[in-house]
């Protein structure tokens, strides 16, 4: 393991931020946290990191235990949701700051910065302040900072998180490229479902100061351990009392066994996706989702009767799930 | 129209206030200063006492500002980033120079420090006399001008943050690093105006000298008090022309910075 941190706990007065966690983090891997802002996985981050000392527990990086090691002696890279960028010096001179400090050689360090702006595509900007640079371009400068110092670790806080959605996807994007290229061991913290589920090969839910549940994107969608992960991780819809995926629902013209007839009340062609609103002979509404082809085959219009039966559900309590999903909607605070 | 009426009265009515109580009366004091003419106003500010006095202002502004320097940023950086207990106090506590008349402050030295006072007579007795002498002089000065330099920074670190700093301790800075290629760096400005701000008020310190430093003329008579004296004993030619070049002293602090603003806010719109 690259990462272990083993039963941590960590108050702020009588806030508990981390209540016995523990977390294996794969060598190489890229590991997203995710959960509701205030859920504490920042907190973590910051732990392992050194930035906050824990109450108790063990953080090991590489099998070492760096619980009381300095944040100077843990050999991490640190990218701050704010970028942390240092105002009043050049972008060359903020990606040399960590070998500087390393005491290398004029040469050698103008070496590595300019060969990272280039890999983070900063190359013609390496003389600008980060005033003149965008967001998407300061987050850059500080992701090479970070990688500058070749750490073994590299821990990403909300690094997207302050950026609008068109430069969120192509940093995305960008991001797992460079992992490809440089694969050091990476944990990004994220309250952003769709980002945990396409970057990371291994998601952590956290939340009240507490691991919900580990697993890859696909476990965790297909077998969500809590009706919190089952909603936070994807859409639910309440059928018939079942917790199932929207999408798990198939609609019929004709009943068959096992199907509940239903009344469309709405159907909403969402580009590829139709949102399709039910209502039950029982009088409780349900969403399904359809692709574009299922609804076409159906012909669905409102105030159709249909029949929906459910391939999948999920033995879990369905209103904190859906409680859950309502939480992801919730706009995180900048 | 009416917008442009009052912008022209509210200008007036600032440009008046200036010139009332500040172009006017410092202009005159230049006027008169240099009336008698030039040669009458280098005899004025060359003779042994008027010599001695600006020297002693020098010394105590040369000893009170670094002090300052070093306390304000050690303050202000207990204040605004310090983990420990009383930074509250600490940040209240600061402001007490400001609030306390400098006399009041010249007293409770004398108090202390005095023949008679806490530790005075010990002092006194190993032959270190405070008061009545010139480290009774710098301490009063240093006390009355302690809060600029705090004062100034204090703000400056809050809205800086602590990200910057966490960023340059992953990267492998220690504290000392830190302070030095983020911190400083940061609050350079707001330092460099509280420095000028502790300057000023140093050079033109009276009250708390006056009293700790017994008015001894050609001894312990500051550039200040020996204007005071001059002042009056009616001589004066002197007193104006020592009042300019202490005046003058100040200006020169004070244009430098903004100079360097500009400069500062100048290149800072070459690069955007």
């Amino acid at each position: 393991m690259a990462i272990a941190v083993e039963n941590v706990t960590k108050h702020f007065g009588d806030f508990a931020a981390l209540e016995d966690v523990s977390v294996d983090v794969p060598d190489g891997s890229l590991t997203a946290l995710l959960g509701p802002s205030g859920g504490g996985k920042s907190t973590l981050l910051r732990v392992i990191a050194g930035l906050e000392l824990p109450d108790k527990g063990i953080v090991r990086i590489a099998g070492e235990d760096v619980t009381a090691h300095a944040p100077q002696k843990r050999d991490v890279g640190f990218v701050f949701q704010h970028y942390a960028a240092f105002k009043h010096l050049t972008v060359r001179d903020n990606v040399a700051f960590g070998l500087k400090i390393r005491k290398r050689g004029k040469a050698e360090t103008r070496k590595t910065v300019d060969e990272l702006l280039e890999l983070v595509q900063l190359g013609g900007l390496a003389d600008r302040y980060p005033d003149q640079l965008s967001g998407g371009q300061r987050q850059r400068m500080a992701l090479a900072r970070a990688l500058a110092v070749q750490p073994r670790v590299l821990l990403l806080d909300e690094p997207f998180g302050a950026l609008d959605v068109k430069v969120r996807a192509d940093l995305r994007a960008w991001l797992l490229r460079l992992h490809d290229e440089w694969p050091v061991t990476t944990i990004i913290v994220t309250h952003d479902r769709e980002e945990a589920m396409e970057l990371a090969s291994q998601i952590v839910v956290v939340r009240n100061g507490r691991v919900e549940q580990t697993g890859t994107p696909d476990e965790l969608y297909d077998n969500p351990g809590t009706s919190f992960v089952a909603g936070f991780i994807g859409p639910v819809a309440n059928f018939d009392g079942r917790l199932v995926r929207p999408h798990d629902l198939t609609v019929l013209d004709e009943a068959e066994p096992g199907t509940r007839e239903a009344l469309v009340r709405r159907v909403a062609r969402v580009g590829f996706e139709v949102r399709v609103q039910l209502l039950l002979d029982s009088g409780d509404p349900v969403e399904v989702l359809l692709t574009r082809r299922e609804a076409d085959a159906l012909e669905i219009e409102e105030n159709d009767i249909v029949h929906v039966r459910s391939e999948r559900s999920f033995d879990l309590p369905v209103d904190e799930a859906i409680a859950a999903g309502e939480e992801v909607a919730v706009p995180e605070p900048a | 129209m009416p917008e442009r009426l009052s912008r022209i009265s509210l200008r007036s009515v600032a440009l008046f206030y200036l010139l009332a109580i500040l172009f006017i009366p410092v202009g005159l004091v230049f006027f008169r200063a240099f009336e008698p003419g030039l040669a009458a106003f280098w005899t004025a500010v060359s003779s042994p006492d008027a010599q001695h006095a600006l020297w002693l202002t020098f010394i105590c502004t040369i000893v009170a500002v670094p002090l300052n320097t070093i306390f304000g940023i050690a303050a202000a950086l207990y204040v605004v980033r310090g983990k420990g207990p009383g930074r509250k106090a600490l940040d209240a506590i600061i402001d007490i120079p400001f609030a306390i008349s400098p006399v009041v402050v010249g007293l409770a030295l004398v108090l202390v420090y005095g023949e008679n006072g806490w530790f005075g007579s010990s002092l006194v007795s190993s032959g270190f006399q405070v008061i009545f002498a010139l480290p009774g002089m710098i301490l009063a000065t240093t006390f009355v001008c302690l809060p600029f330099v705090a004062r100034e920074v204090i703000p400056t670190l809050r809205e800086l943050g602590d990200e910057q700093e966490q960023a340059a301790q992953t990267l492998g800075a220690n504290s000392w690093q830190t302070f030095w290629r983020i911190t400083l760096p940061s609050i350079k400005w707001a330092l460099g105006y509280g420095i000028v701000l502790t300057t000023a008020r140093a050079i033109g310190e009276f009250g708390a000298v006056a009293v700790v430093s017994g008015h001894i003329v050609g001894q312990t008579d500051t550039a200040t008090l020996y204007v005071a004296n001059q002042f009056e004993n009616f001589n004066l030619p002197v007193a104006y022309a020592v009042s300019v070049v202490l005046a003058t002293a100040a200006l020169f602090v004070i244009f430098s910075m903004t100079l360097l603003q500009r400069r500062q806010e100048r290149s800072i719109k070459e690069e955007s």
